[in-house]
């Protein structure tokens, strides 16, 4: 019973030498389109400046006779696999070897995150390239707020990480306001803007959602080009203040920590600084994300993300409700976009463009929507990840996409799919990707 | 009319462009009693309903709530989440909306979302943890338990609302609109798809819905066992329009009634007779 009902999509399938000979034969065509202007005939510049070409049928009939047994092959290949699922993918010790790994993991994680400033001091790359993958872990959850946990699509995220970037530099250098009472206030106009934001695409579902973002984001990024009394224009606001240390200043003076600590100055400090605050900063995201999914606010946001309609039957106030997580993830956002401010001491529009939105978008989704693990993850994979194919130099790019498809063919849902629960009773198990909702914006 | 009405339906009227969906509609539904609105396909039944739970916006005609402590709501002039948050009517679906990916327990507690929120300090106090907000979560989860007891869903609290069995998630729905602990609780066809061992377990939870927490039932139901079972009182509707109204024994015996199940659909008619012997 159990084994004729298991896979009833292998039987539906049809599996014929006919089947698979007509498909080999529409590939073979295909690929004979393709490939016959573009290998059969080639075309050069002459010696008298006019057109000469030869052509290279041998070439092309080679090409089509690969694809042709390639089909077949591949074809062949899946029927001995059976139908792709997990559990035939990955035995079953190895799943268990995984899953005490998963528990584990994000513990080991976090205290290796808090000795890579002791373990890579003398390197100052890694402790550079650490920072910034902190930053996008740290954008990572907040956007995760918002597409993740509410499900609406925003595609101008960067909007925000400016918003809170450009406030702390202009504040800090027309002001000259401490790094530490900027960074509040530099959350709270993000989420303001978040909230305008907000009002006007609360109607709006899905793509169009995402259209109305990413043209916020842009809007953004003009504004801050072309008002240039304010910000500076294309030029950029340059001269930020760097952090302090609760008054403390990381330099070379007398005044500074190193003098103070009678220890010889070093520019390693400010960078281990730098490195814990946005440690603590992203962890500080991460706690409130936590602590929010479990109370109703949180819980709101999910139920909006599976259904919108029961939603509102149950009272729940839709409009507010999307508000608060626009404004939250746009206040993340705007936390960070102040600590990029004060550890890069230049800012300018080049920094905030759709790439960046993009980026992070792409974190939260290949990192697996929701789940705070996952994204951290994916931003470690990302950045960490890209750097690491530097060797490949220009194939760089080529590598790093082929990764990500890669990727998403193995775990459509994204590195960690399923979805852990807010509240139990007796059993904390984890909801399966298949039955979660991505939301519709 | 006579009798202690919570909601009263006056001339009710959905116009959807031309074509008139509810026409000049006027019933009542008694306090603490179980009332039925049948009618073939297309009578018109669902529009009702989504004008009482404020999905749609009536073009014309009053529908009045009257609570237990002598406040009487206009639902027509409420909309959208308000008709639920002020006015306390919850509903179900007809295709069932429970929140798939989230555990059975989960969906009761979204269900709470408005006390707790205002438990919670409007997430102030919740983040902070103090303990009034710790207090009120116990309590919530509590009462979230009862209804899954009361439900027979107890031992599948933890699993995802999307994995139950039909049945069960259309006992889910019903638990989660009690748990937004309503004045009235509209039915849209809750016995659809069930077989009948579980409709049978559905008349009996209904009724001890009406019997234990005193919430008055306004139902739209096909299965004419469920109808004739439980109903204090049956509003039969044809395109639009009210075609007759009573007991569920008067109701049945009408000739109008047959006429117009028989006119639409001959299994229905033959249901309606049936369910009689």
């Amino acid at each position: 019973m159990s084994a004729t009902s298991a896979r009833p999509s292998h039987a539906a399938q049809p599996s014929g030498g006919a089947f698979i000979l007509k498909k080999a034969l529409i590939s073979a065509l295909v690929a004979l389109v393709l490939f016959s202007l573009m290998i059969g005939v080639r075309t050069e510049a002459g010696p008298q400046g006019g057109l000469i070409y030869w052509t290279r049928f041998g070439d092309l009939a080679a090409l089509v006779a690969t694809v042709f047994g390639g089909s077949i092959i591949v074809e062949l290949l899946r029927q001995w696999w059976g139908p792709i699922d997990k559990d035939s993918l990955v035995p079953k010790p190895v799943q268990s070897a995984m899953s005490f790994a998963g528990r584990w993991l994000a513990p080991a994680l976090l205290v290796f995150a808090f000795l890579v400033p002791v373990i890579f001091y003398d390197q100052r790359y890694i402790l550079d390239l650490s920072i910034l993958v902190l930053t996008y872990v740290m954008l990572g959850w907040g956007l995760n707020v918002v597409v993740g946990l509410a499900g609406l699509l925003d595609l101008g995220y960067v909007a925000f990480y400016a918003v809170g970037a450009y406030s702390y530099a202009l504040l800090a250098t027309n002001f000259g306001l401490s790094f530490w009472v900027c960074l509040p206030l530099a959350g709270i106009l993000a989420a303001f803007w978040g909230v305008l934001l907000g009002f006007p695409v609360l109607r709006l579902r899905g793509d169009y959602l995402a259209i109305v973002t990413l043209a916020f984001g842009e809007i953004i990024r003009l504004v801050i080009i072309n008002w240039q009394s304010l910000t500076g224009g294309p030029n950029g606001v340059s001269g930020i203040p760097r952090p302090t240390m609760f008054g403390i200043p990381l330099d070379n003076s007398d005044s500074g920590l190193a003098a103070r600590l009678g220890i010889e100055f070093s520019p390693t400090h400010r960078l281990v600084f730098l490195f814990y605050l946005i440690l603590a900063m992203a962890l500080l995201t991460n706690w409130v994300t936590i602590r929010l999914r479990r109370l109703p606010i949180g819980r709101a946001w999910e139920a909006l993300r599976e259904d919108e309609v029961a939603c509102r039957a149950l009272g729940i106030n839709t409009t507010t409700t999307k508000l608060t997580a626009f404004a939250t993830g746009a206040m993340f956002g705007g936390f960070a976009g102040a600590f990029f401010a004060t550890r890069q001491g230049f800012i300018s529009p080049e920094s905030f463009t759709f790439q960046e939105s993009a980026l992070v978008l792409a974190i939260v989704v290949l990192g697996g929507m929701g789940s705070q693990l996952g994204v951290a993850l994916s931003a470690l994979t990302m950045i960490g990840g890209f750097e690491l194919f530097r060797g490949f130099d220009q194939y760089r790019m080529l590598v790093f996409g082929i990764a990500m498809v890669l990727l998403m063919i193995w775990r459509p849902r994204g590195l960690i799919g399923h979805r852990a629960p807010t509240v139990f009773l007796e059993r904390n198990q984890a909801i399966s990707s298949d039955l979660v909702k991505e939301g519709h914006g | 009319m006579s009798g202690d009405h919570i909601l009263t339906v006056d001339r009710l009227m959905m116009r959807f462009g031309g074509i008139v969906a509810v026409n000049e509609l006027s019933f009542a539904a008694e306090r603490r009693k179980i009332t039925a609105l049948i009618g073939p396909n297309g009578a018109g039944k669902t529009t009702v309903f989504n004008c009482i739970t404020g999905f749609y916006r009536p073009s014309g005609g009053a529908i009045r709530l009257a609570h237990d402590d002598g406040r009487t709501i206009q639902l027509e002039r409420l909309n959208d989440f308000r008709i639920s948050k002020q006015a306390k009517v919850a509903r179900t679906f007809q295709n069932i909306r429970l929140f798939p990916g989230m555990t059975a327990l989960e969906n009761l507690m979204v269900a709470q979302h408005n006390a707790l929120m205002r438990a919670s300090g409007l997430t102030v106090l919740g983040l902070l943890g103090l303990p009034s907000w710790r207090e009120a979560e116990r309590r919530a989860i509590d009462l979230a338990r009862a209804w899954l007891d009361r439900v027979g869903l107890l031992d599948r609290a933890d699993d995802a609302a999307g994995n139950l069995p039909y049945g069960d998630q259309r006992r889910l729905e019903i638990a989660r609109a009690m748990c937004t602990e309503p004045a009235l609780l509209c039915l849209d066809e809750p016995a659809a798809g069930l077989n009948a061992r579980e409709s049978g377990g559905l008349n009996e939870l209904l009724l001890s819905i009406r019997n234990e927490q005193g919430t008055s039932i306004l139902l739209i139901e096909h299965d004419m066992s469920v109808v004739m079972e439980i109903s204090d009182h049956v509003v039969v509707m044809d395109y639009g329009v009210k075609i007759a109204e009573g007991t569920p024994q008067a109701v049945r015996d009408d000739p109008k009634v047959i006429a117009a199940y028989l006119g639409a659909d001959e299994e229905e008619a033959i249901a309606v007779m049936e369910s009689g012997t």
